[in-house]
C-alpha cells in the first residue's frame, strides 16, 4: 500500500564550498533506504498520467513497484526495456516539467522522485554483472551518424530487435553533447562510458572520427558500405553569437568552446592535458538555460572568483531547470536580470574588460507567450569582466546537409522529418534529435531515437 | 588510428608524414585539412593537408615544430600509430579553370601547395609556386614542387638559393609581367604575418587572391566557433566556411590577436615538455 508522505526524499547532494572547487558529481545519489522510502509514496494509478510525460514511456509505476518491494534486478528490467540511456536520464532528464509534473500526488502533494528513483536502480545496475553480449540476428545493416543521445538511443533500441547498427561520430570519443556538453558534476563520464559500454553489448559498433558528409558521403553508406537505413542524430551543435561589437574579443567564448575545452578536451588537468583554456577572475554567461547554468558552473570550479549569469529577461522567463538554478544558487553564481547586453568592451590589446548592458523591464507578452523585455531609457550598465561566454542557443550544423541531396531543412536550418516517425523526404534516411527540433533536452532527443528505430523496424518489415 | 608508413625530417624542425588514411586519402582536396591529436588527453590540432595518393589510400602532412603537441608529432617514425586522424574538413580550393594559378607558401606552408598545383596542372591551368625560406637549408620540397608545376620561384631572405628577398617582392615582379608573369589568381599558404603581406601585394593590382587561415580549433567540425574569423565585416567559421578566404576581405588584425589568446599556456607546455625531455617524448611514441 502507498504511504502518505507529502514531501519527497531530499536527493542527498555534497556540500556547495566544497563542490564549486571540483568536477566530482554534486548529487551523491539515493541509497536503497532512500529509495524503498521514496518507491512508497507511489500510488500506482490506475490510469498513470506520468508515463505520458514521458519521452520514452518507462512503465513509471511498474518499476518504482519493484523497487518498492526490493526487487532491484526486476526494476532495472522494466526500465532498460524502456530506456537505453537510464543512468544518464536519471541525472538529466527535466522530470519536473515531464513525468513527475503529471503525477497524481502532485495535485495535492509533492509528486513521487521519479529521476531520483531512475538514476539509483541504473545505478544499482551498475553495481551488478553486465548481461551477456548479444550478437545480431538480421541481416539488414543500419548506419547511425552521430552518436549523442538521439543516435544512441536509436542504435540501442535497433540492436534489441536484432539489427547489426554501427554509430559514426566525427569527434575522438562517443556521446555527442554527452560528452563535450554536459559537465562531469552533473554527469560523469564514468556513467557515460557505462552505458555506452551496455550498447556495445547488444552489439551495437561505434566509429570514431569519421565526419559523415566529409569523410563519407552520406550516399556511400548506402552504395559502398550495404546499410539499409540511415538515422541522422547530428544535433544541435552550432554556436549562436550575439552580434554585438567586441564579441571577437579575445576571452569571448561560445558556451560550446568553453564547456568543450574543459569536458571533451579536459582542460581542467591543463597542463596533463594538453588544452588550455583562459578562465579570468570574473566570468559572465550570457543565457539562462541548462547551458548557460553548466557555464557559469564550471567557471567557478575553473578557478573564477565570480561567475554570473546575465540574462535580458527574469527568473520567471529562464529555460534552466530548477534543480540546476538551484545548485547555482549555492554555489555562489549570481545573477543579473533583465540585463540585456550591448557591446563587449576590450582593453587596447584586445582582451575582454567589461560588459556593456541595457537594463530591461517585462513589458507585453510575445509570441513565445513570455513577457517581452523591454529597454528602461537611460539606464546602462558596465559590468567588470574578464570572460564572456555565450550561451544563447544553437542552431544545426549545416555539414551534412550542404553535402548531401534529397535532404530538406527549414529556414532555421533544421532538417525536415516526420515528428512520429523521424522519416525524411530522402528513402531510407531517417532523422531525430536537435538536428530536427533545435536545440531541445536529451529526452526529448532520446525519445526521437526511439521511436525512429521502431519506424525503422516496421519499415524494413514492410520491405520484407 | 593511423599508421604513419613514411616519416622524413625536411629541415631541423618540419618532418614530413605519409599515413595510411584510406577514407581521408579518398576525399580528400586540395585547401583541406585533418584534426590530429597524438595521445589520451591530447589536444585537437589542425594541419593542412599536403598531399593525397587515392590509390595507395594515404595521406600527407608536414608538421613544424612550434607547440607541445607538434614536437610530440615530430617524435613519431615510421611504424607509429596517431592515435586520431579526422578529415577532410573544410571547404577546398575553388579557382576557376584555365588560368594561371600562383600559388605562395611560406615556411612548411609550402607543403600544401603539393596537391593544389597537383590538381590545377591536371586540369590544363598554368602554375607558379613562389616559396619562400630564411635560407637555402630552410627551404622544403622544391623537387617536388618542380615536378608538378609549370614553374617554381624560390626565394631566401639572404640569396642563398633564387631570388633574394621575400615571397611577396617576387610575387610583385610576376605581377608585372616577369618571368612566368601575371598570375590570374593567388593562393598562399603560410603564417599570418605572410598572407596579410600578400594581400597587400595584390590589393592594389586587383589579382584575386586566397588565403589558407590557420587559427585557433578545437573541434574543427563547426561546433565551438573558436575558430571564428571577420571576412567582409562577416564572422564566419574557419572550420566550415573556410579555412580558404578571400584575402582582400579578410580582417587579419583580428585573425591575428585572436591567434595569440593562448600563447602563455603553448609556452607553459613547451617549457613542460622540454623539462621531461627524453621521457615524455618517447612515452609519445
Amino acid at each position: 500500500m502507498p504511504v502518505k508522505r507529502a514531501e519527497k526524499t531530499p536527493m542527498p547532494v555534497r556540500d556547495p564550498e566544497v563542490r564549486a572547487h571540483d568536477f566530482k558529481e554534486v548529487n551523491d545519489g539515493y541509497t536503497i533506504f532512500h529509495a524503498a522510502f521514496e518507491a512508497e509514496r507511489c500510488l500506482r494509478c490506475q490510469d498513470p498520467v506520468c508515463v505520458e510525460g514521458c519521452p520514452v514511456g518507462i512503465p513509471i509505476p511498474d518499476f518504482i513497484h519493484a523497487v518498492a518491494i526490493g526487487d532491484m534486478a526486476g526494476a532495472a528490467r522494466i526500465l532498460r526495456g524502456a530506456n537505453p540511456l537510464p543512468a544518464i536520464c536519471g541525472r538529466v532528464c527535466p522530470q519536473e516539467t515531464q513525468c513527475e509534473e503529471r503525477c497524481s500526488l502532485g495535485t495535492r502533494l509533492v509528486p513521487v522522485a521519479i529521476g531520483h528513483l531512475e538514476r539509483f536502480v541504473a545505478d544499482w545496475e551498475r553495481t551488478q554483472a553486465p548481461a551477456a553480449p548479444l550478437r545480431p540476428t538480421r541481416p539488414k545493416k543500419i548506419a547511425v551518424i552521430g552518436s549523442g543521445p538521439s543516435g544512441l538511443v536509436c542504435a540501442g533500441e535497433l540492436a534489441r530487435l536484432g539489427y547489426p547498427v554501427t554509430v559514426y561520430e566525427a569527434l575522438h570519443a562517443p556521446g555527442g553533447v554527452l560528452r563535450y556538453g554536459i559537465p562531469e558534476f552533473r554527469l560523469p563520464k564514468a556513467i557515460l562510458d557505462w552505458e555506452i559500454g551496455v550498447l556495445k553489448g547488444l552489439g551495437v559498433e561505434i566509429v570514431c572520427n569519421v565526419v559523415i558528409g566529409k569523410t563519407l558521403p552520406l550516399d556511400d553508406l548506402f552504395s559502398r558500405l550495404g546499410y539499409t537505413v540511415v538515422f541522422v542524430g547530428t544535433g544541435a551543435g552550432l554556436p549562436q553569437f550575439l552580434g554585438i561589437s567586441g564579441e571577437d574579443l579575445n576571452g569571448v567564448m561560445s558556451a560550446n568552446e568553453f564547456l568543450t575545452r574543459v569536458n571533451l578536451m579536459r582542460a581542467y588537468d591543463f597542463p596533463e592535458t594538453d588544452t588550455p583554456v583562459n578562465v579570468g577572475k570574473r566570468v559572465a554567461v550570457i543565457g539562462a538555460g541548462n547551458t548557460a547554468m553548466d557555464a557559469a558552473r564550471t567557471a567557478l570550479r575553473m578557478g573564477a572568483e565570480e561567475a554570473m549569469i546575465v540574462y535580458r529577461r527574469s527568473e520567471k522567463e529562464m529555460s534552466a531547470r530548477v534543480e540546476e538554478y538551484g545548485h547555482a544558487i549555492e554555489e555562489g553564481v549570481r545573477f543579473h536580470w533583465l540585463t540585456s547586453p550591448l557591446e563587449v568592451v576590450g582593453s587596447a590589446d584586445g582582451w575582454v574588460t567589461g560588459l556593456r548592458c541595457q537594463k530591461m523591464q517585462l513589458g507585453e507578452p510575445d509570441r513565445s507567450g513570455r513577457a517581452r523585455p523591454v529597454p528602461i531609457p537611460g539606464e546602462e550598465v558596465t559590468i567588470p569582466l574578464d570572460n564572456v561566454v555565450l550561451a544563447i542557443g544553437t542552431t544545426p550544423n549545416p555539414l551534412l546537409t550542404r553535402t548531401t541531396s534529397g535532404l530538406l531543412t527549414t529556414k532555421e536550418g533544421c532538417l525536415v522529418a516526420d515528428e512520429e516517425t523521424g522519416r525524411t523526404p530522402k528513402p531510407l534516411v531517417f532523422a531525430g534529435g536537435d538536428a530536427v527540433t533545435g536545440a531541445a533536452t536529451v529526452i526529448l532527443a532520446a525519445g526521437a531515437g526511439k521511436r525512429a528505430a521502431h519506424a525503422i523496424d516496421e519499415a524494413l518489415a514492410a520491405r520484407g | 588510428m593511423a599508421r604513419i608508413v613514411e616519416a622524413r625530417r625536411l629541415t631541423p624542425v618540419t618532418k614530413l608524414f605519409r599515413l595510411d588514411a584510406p577514407l581521408i586519402a579518398a576525399a580528400a582536396k586540395a585547401g583541406q585539412f585533418v584534426m590530429l591529436r597524438v595521445r589520451e588527453g591530447g589536444e585537437r590540432i589542425p594541419l593542412t593537408i599536403a598531399d593525397y595518393d587515392r590509390a595507395a589510400g594515404t595521406l600527407t602532412i608536414v608538421v613544424q615544430e612550434v607547440g607541445a603537441t607538434t614536437k610530440r608529432v615530430c617524435a613519431l617514425e615510421a611504424g607509429d600509430e596517431i592515435l586520431d586522424v579526422v578529415g577532410p574538413l573544410g571547404t577546398p580550393v575553388d579557382i576557376a579553370p584555365g588560368g594561371h594559378a600562383c600559388a605562395v607558401g611560406g615556411g612548411f606552408g609550402s607543403a600544401a601547395l603539393l596537391c593544389l598545383m597537383k590538381e590545377l596542372r591536371a586540369r590544363g591551368d598554368t602554375t607558379t609556386a613562389i616559396v619562400g625560406a630564411r635560407n637555402k637549408d630552410l627551404l622544403i620540397l622544391t623537387d617536388e614542387l618542380r615536378a608538378i608545376c609549370t614553374s617554381v620561384e624560390i626565394c631566401t631572405d639572404d640569396g642563398s638559393a633564387g631570388f633574394k628577398g621575400f615571397v611577396t617582392q617576387r610575387l610583385a615582379q610576376l605581377i608585372a609581367g616577369e618571368g612566368p608573369g601575371r598570375p590570374d589568381t593567388v593562393v598562399a599558404i603560410g603564417p599570418m604575418v605572410m598572407l596579410r603581406a600578400i594581400a597587400e601585394t595584390t590589393r592594389e593590382a586587383k589579382v584575386k587572391t586566397l588565403v589558407s587561415l590557420d587559427p585557433l580549433m578545437v573541434d574543427g567540425t563547426g561546433m565551438c566557433g573558436g575558430c571564428r574569423v571577420i571576412v567582409g565585416g562577416q564572422t564566419l567559421f574557419a572550420c566550415v566556411d573556410g579555412p580558404i578566404f578571400d584575402a582582400h576581405e579578410v580582417d587579419f588584425a583580428v585573425g591575428m590577436r585572436r591567434s595569440k589568446q593562448y600563447v602563455r599556456q603553448e609556452k607553459e607546455a613547451v617549457e613542460r615538455l622540454a623539462c621531461a625531455a627524453t621521457p615524455a617524448l618517447v612515452e609519445a611514441r
